[in-house]
């Protein structure tokens, strides 16, 4: 077939590629997921440059993840988020006009024009537009304070509002209106959900699934109105607003999201006269083509073999037949996948194929256990031989694995399905093991096994398989599991065991050296990677003095000398200032100190303030003088708590809500000297307004009007995470056991240098929703490890014993405190300074190093591998 | 300004031909008693104005190299985690963890580095280090 399958363009107005041969001209309307999958499907088969892409996108930033959206509240960024690469756009071959929507197009002349008055020409035009969502006929749905739930500027709006909001609504209970109402929720407001239907999902779960789902999701402080009609919404004199339903009942909020549907965005194609379905929706054929040759239309805007499809996957198997048209192939659309499943509130819901058993004499398979709130519906055939579809509230574990059984014969009873899920072992070539990518079982082994990938980042950035919802990610741990190329956990050529594994076995061991650790359990003297690793663990167990025994020769260099390394060999030092509160008094004695020993001096990010500058041999000196003052080790030499940092909150601020000082004051004492797989930070804000930054912490604490909101997984640094809300409204004892499982469940189970949110990460990839995981574990106690958590917690704050007063008090560990073993007091003479702002700093180290050796009492260097070191 | 044959050396491993600046001198000298040096740990001396790290390893053995850290030109090697990488004891740089074989000297993870290595050894509970003059012992 050739590319020249329609009508030629108007003579002379074709744009020349590099080559010189015309280049015909591809526009898009549209610069939403689907249309960014066809730019890039385009670009990537259409390797003779025969076509010049133009994109118009309505608004103002490029394609982004729409279906991660409500990511955007929980800290991802709108960076992140981004699905253009970012030498997409050259802006020769392919140019991208923002925040200009196509407000015509001329058939005729074969011209779109936009809002700024740009005429666009085109030789082929694909209108990727969307939907929008629909908002009911109700009288005030305009209101100010009404919203929908579609882009990041919507989120934008809704975040700014529920800033100042109490409660709020979500019109709609179904799939997005559900993610609505939660994400509502994490921005701390009192969320109501209100449906017209009988049950929650109409669209997705039948009466029971929805019965369960009701009652998982009230269970999780979610009001939910069934069957319930809103008539109209009046403004209530304060700027709330009143929501009328029908029967006479009112509900007062401070805003409304409205999430009652979509409906395809058709107006351009109507205007200029292609053909409509019955409910909206460009009508297209198989290739994806309108009525017109020349205009193609694709993803949630397209009515495709009669139905409007309001899901990515099927959206993005049209951009790619519609670039294999571009470039001359015959790809069709076919009726897609309609599975999805979704996380809510730590609630799963799934459902795929025929669950409806809409299928003439379908069976029902129904499991259902309310009091674990689990409910499971397997549709068969009426012969039970064969899957059409199902249903999965609550536990949704199996459903990567259960849609690939969509169409195939039963593999095993019905009830062994329900409860168990498949075994993935037989998984055939064509199992359809990412839906939203179309990639097949199959196509992952090739990556495996012919692309060398081995793991799942790299199976994800070869076959795309699990870059979208995530749900087959547990599928493609397995074949790679299957495959036998998991990438080793070994965590050095001393130990093949991974960090976690190690904590375990040492804790129920009960070994407590080195020696007996690495005789036990793996082989030769350790290295720089296996040793701290084994010091931290055995510090978490509560080991005593990090310094004692067998254990100080595991210690890295800061936690050898309780102090932190700096780029001259000097250290620095910082005492702990729990939640930056500091009297004057000790405020003087800190400026003393470093007066009298020359140190520079900075505040930390932490609000405690670092001494910089000190020799070995002066760290047991400056520290008989802070701890005389009544100070304390501040670790920030260690990985282990560092700080708690805290707004003045509602003892000062006029906005505070809750005393965030005291709370962090409080937490710093109780988790102070707790050693971790990495540095822990934490931080606790009086009121939303979020001075202290809480959400950039391990583990942040934002008050709210009835008590305190519990975010977990933050950090800054090199890849900086928004931490997620995990609980809300907790009173204080609630919040403390819920951190000291956190932090103890971390502690033991993370990898080596594995901050929270990386962890959390990990876990999300092996439990597909890492923090609903962590909810079972540390709330619902799933694994019946909550006692042991609690006590192991328990034995650290009852333990607690400041390092530094332990040094001073212990000759012993002082004799390590000198510059040299034959020259305890003559300092380092190679650490010079020199002085900037009116305080030290360290000199440019010497570039020809080696101070002469005297020539009379100087060693004898060896140069070389060649000689023998002389043993004793 | 020093004798050749006293000249300060380089760190980088250029001059691998046997070394005869200590031949014809037998000079031991006494740095400190062997427990004072913690095991699988290191600890700083100072020998004739040079700064050494001396280490003790688990099966008694004992090294002694320079305590500069060629990367970082920090006088810090003492400070570092004893080890072992296959057959050779090790010491970990504590600035940015760069391993060296404490027997050579050589710096196991950029084979363009090493270390000064010197002569060590344990008498009668006491750890001497070979220098360049007999008066000194
Ligand atoms: C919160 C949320 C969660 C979701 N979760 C899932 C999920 O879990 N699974 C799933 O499969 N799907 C999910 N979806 C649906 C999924 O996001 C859509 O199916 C997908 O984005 C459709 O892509 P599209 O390109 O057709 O439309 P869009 O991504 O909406 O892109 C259309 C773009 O065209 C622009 N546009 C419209 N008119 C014009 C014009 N005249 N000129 C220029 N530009 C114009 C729009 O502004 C928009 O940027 C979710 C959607 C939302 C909102
Ligand atoms: S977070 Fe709230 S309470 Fe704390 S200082 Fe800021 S405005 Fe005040
Ligand atoms: S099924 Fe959604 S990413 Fe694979």
């Amino acid at each position: 077939m050739s590319v020249d399958m329609f009508a030629e363009p108007v003579p002379g107005l074709r744009a020349e590629t590099v080559a010189g041969v015309a280049a015909r001209r591809l526009v898009v309307v549209g610069n939403g997921m689907v249309g960014q999958r066809l730019v890039d499907a385009v670009r990537e088969r259409d390797t003779e440059q025969r076509w010049q892409i133009t994109v118009v996108g309505e608004e103002p930033r490029p394609a982004y993840d729409r279906v991660a959206l409500t990511s955007y509240l929980t800290g991802t960024s709108a960076e992140e988020l981004s699905l253009v690469s970012e030498d997409c756009y050259d802006g020769e071959r392919c140019v991208l006009h923002l925040g200009e929507p196509a407000v015509a197009i001329d058939r005729d002349t074969r011209t779109v024009t936009t809002a700024t008055g740009r005429v666009v020409e085109y030789d082929a035009l694909v209108l990727a537009t969307g939907s929008r969502p629909f908002v009911p006929p109700v009288p005030g749905a305009d209101l100010d304070g009404c919203f929908v739930y579609r882009t990041i500027d919507d989120l934008d709006a809704i975040r700014e509002r529920a800033a100042s909001a109490r409660v709020g609504a979500v019109v709609g209970g179904g799939l997005l209106g559900l993610e609505a109402a939660n994400a509502l929720r994490s921005l701390g407001v009192e969320t109501h959900v209100v449906e017209f239907a009988p049950r929650l999902m109409p669209a997705q779960v039948d009466q029971g699934g929805g019965e369960m789902l009701r009652r998982a999701v009230e269970s999780l402080g979610l009001d939910v109105h069934v069957d319930t009609a809103t008539e109209q919404l009046t403004a209530l004199d304060d700027g709330r607003l009143r929501m009328n339903f029908a029967g006479g009942v009112v509900l007062d909020v401070d805003l409304v999201v409205f999430s009652a549907g979509i409906r395809p965005r058709d107006e351009l194609a109507r205007t200029c006269g292609l053909d409509l379905g019955e409910r909206g929706g460009v009508q297209v054929d198989d290739a994806c083509r309108t009525a017109d040759p020349a205009i193609w239309a694709i993803g949630e805007c397209a009515l495709a073999g009669g139905t409007i499809y309001g899901l990515v996957a099927p959206g993005y198997e049209m951009a790619e037949v519609v670039a294999d048209r571009l470039v001359g192939g015959t790809a069709a659309f076919t009726d897609c996948d309609t599975s999805t499943k979704l996380k809510l509130l730590g609630v799963d819901v799934a459902s795929f194929g025929d669950a409806h058993g809409a299928t003439p004499g379908a069976l029902d398979v129904v499991y259902a256990d309310p009091v674990a709130g689990v409910y499971k519906k397997l549709v068969l055939t009426d012969d039970a031989s064969t899957v059409l579809g199902g249903v999965l509230v609550g536990d949704a574990s199996s459903y990567a694995a259960l849609r690939t059984l969509v169409g195939q014969p039963l593999p095993d009873t019905p009830e062994q399905l329900l409860m168990a899920g498949p075994s993935t072992s037989s998984l055939d070539d064509a199992a359809q093991v990412c839906t939203c990518q179309n990639v097949s079982a199959g196509a992952i082994r090739t990556a495996i096994a012919d692309d060398g990938c081995c793991d799942v980042a790299s199976v994800k950035t070869c076959t795309k398989a699990g870059t979208v919802c995530g749900s087959c990610v547990p599928l493609i741990k397995t074949l790679l599991a299957q495959s036998g190329v998991e990438a080793s956990t070994a965590l050095c050529e001393h130990f093949d065991l991974s960090r976690a594994e190690l904590f375990d076995a040492i804790r129920v061991t009960g070994l407590r050296s080195f020696s007996d650790i690495v005789a036990g359990h793996g082989r030769g003297r350790g290295c720089d990677i296996c040793k701290p690793v084994v010091a931290s663990i055995l510090a978490s167990l509560g080991s005593g003095h990090i310094l004692d025994g067998e254990q100080a020769a595991l210690q890295d260099t800061n936690d050898h000398f309780l102090a932190n390394l700096q780029r001259n060999g000097t250290y620095s030092v910082v005492p702990r200032i729990p939640g930056g509160e500091l009297t004057p008094e000790k405020l003087i004695v800190i400026g003393e100190v470093a007066r009298d020993f020359g140190l520079y001096t900075k505040i930390t990010g932490g609000q405690r303030i670092d001494l910089f500058g000190a020799r070995v041999e002066q760290l047991p000196i400056i520290w008989r003088r802070l701890v005389d003052a009544g100070f304390e080790s501040g670790h920030a030499y260690g990985k282990a708590l560092r700080t708690v940092k805290s707004c003045v909150g509602s003892t000062w601020c006029r906005y505070g809500v809750q005393d965030s000082t005291s709370l962090a004051i409080m937490l710093e004492l109780r988790y102070r000297g707790l050693r971790s797989p990495h540095k822990i930070k934490a931080g606790v804000s009086g009121c939303a307004r979020e001075c202290a930054e809480a959400r950039g912490k391990d583990f942040g604490i934002i008050a709210s009007d009835c008590g305190w909101n519990l975010y977990l997984g933050g950090n800054g640094g090199f890849n900086p995470r928004h931490a997620q809300l995990f609980a809300s409204d907790l009173d204080t004892d609630e919040l403390v056991r819920l951190i000291d499982r956190f932090l103890m469940f971390y502690v033991r189970t993370a990898d080596r240098l594995q901050r929270t949110s990386a962890w959390l990460e990990a876990l999300n990839d092996e439990h597909g929703d890492g923090l609903a995981y962590l909810r079972r574990v540390i709330v619902d106690d799933e694994l019946g490890i909550c006692a042991d958590l609690d006590a192991a917690m328990d034995t650290h704050v009852d333990t607690y014993a400041d390092e530094w007063a332990a040094v001073l008090d212990d000759d012993e560990k002082l004799r390590r405190f000198v510059s040299f073993v034959n020259a305890p007091d003559v300092p380092d003479p190679s650490i010079r300074f020199v002085t900037e702002r009116e305080q030290i700093r360290p000199a440019d180290p010497d570039p020809d190093p080696d101070p002469d050796p005297d020539p009379a009492t100087g060693p004898v260097p060896i140069a070389g591998a060649q000689l023998e070191v002389v043993r004793r | 300004m020093m004798p050749d044959s006293l000249a300060p050396v380089s760190d980088v491993l250029q001059r691998v031909a046997p070394d005869t600046r200590g031949a014809g001198r037998n000079g031991w000298v006494d740095v400190c008693g062997y427990d004072a040096l913690s095991l699988e740990r290191g600890a700083a001396a100072l020998v004739g104005g040079v700064q050494i790290a001396l280490f003790r390893t688990y099966d008694g053995g004992i090294y002694a190299i320079s305590n500069r850290d060629p990367f970082s030109g920090a006088y810090v090697l003492a400070r570092g985690i004893v080890g072992n990488r296959g057959e050779a004891p090790t010491v970990s740089s504590p600035m940015h963890k760069q391993v060296f074989d404490l027997r050579t000297g050589r710096c196991l993870d950029d084979p363009d580095v090493a270390v000064m290595v010197y002569r060590v050894r344990v008498t009668h509970g006491r750890v001497e280090v070979y220098t360049g003059s007999e008066a000194a012992a």
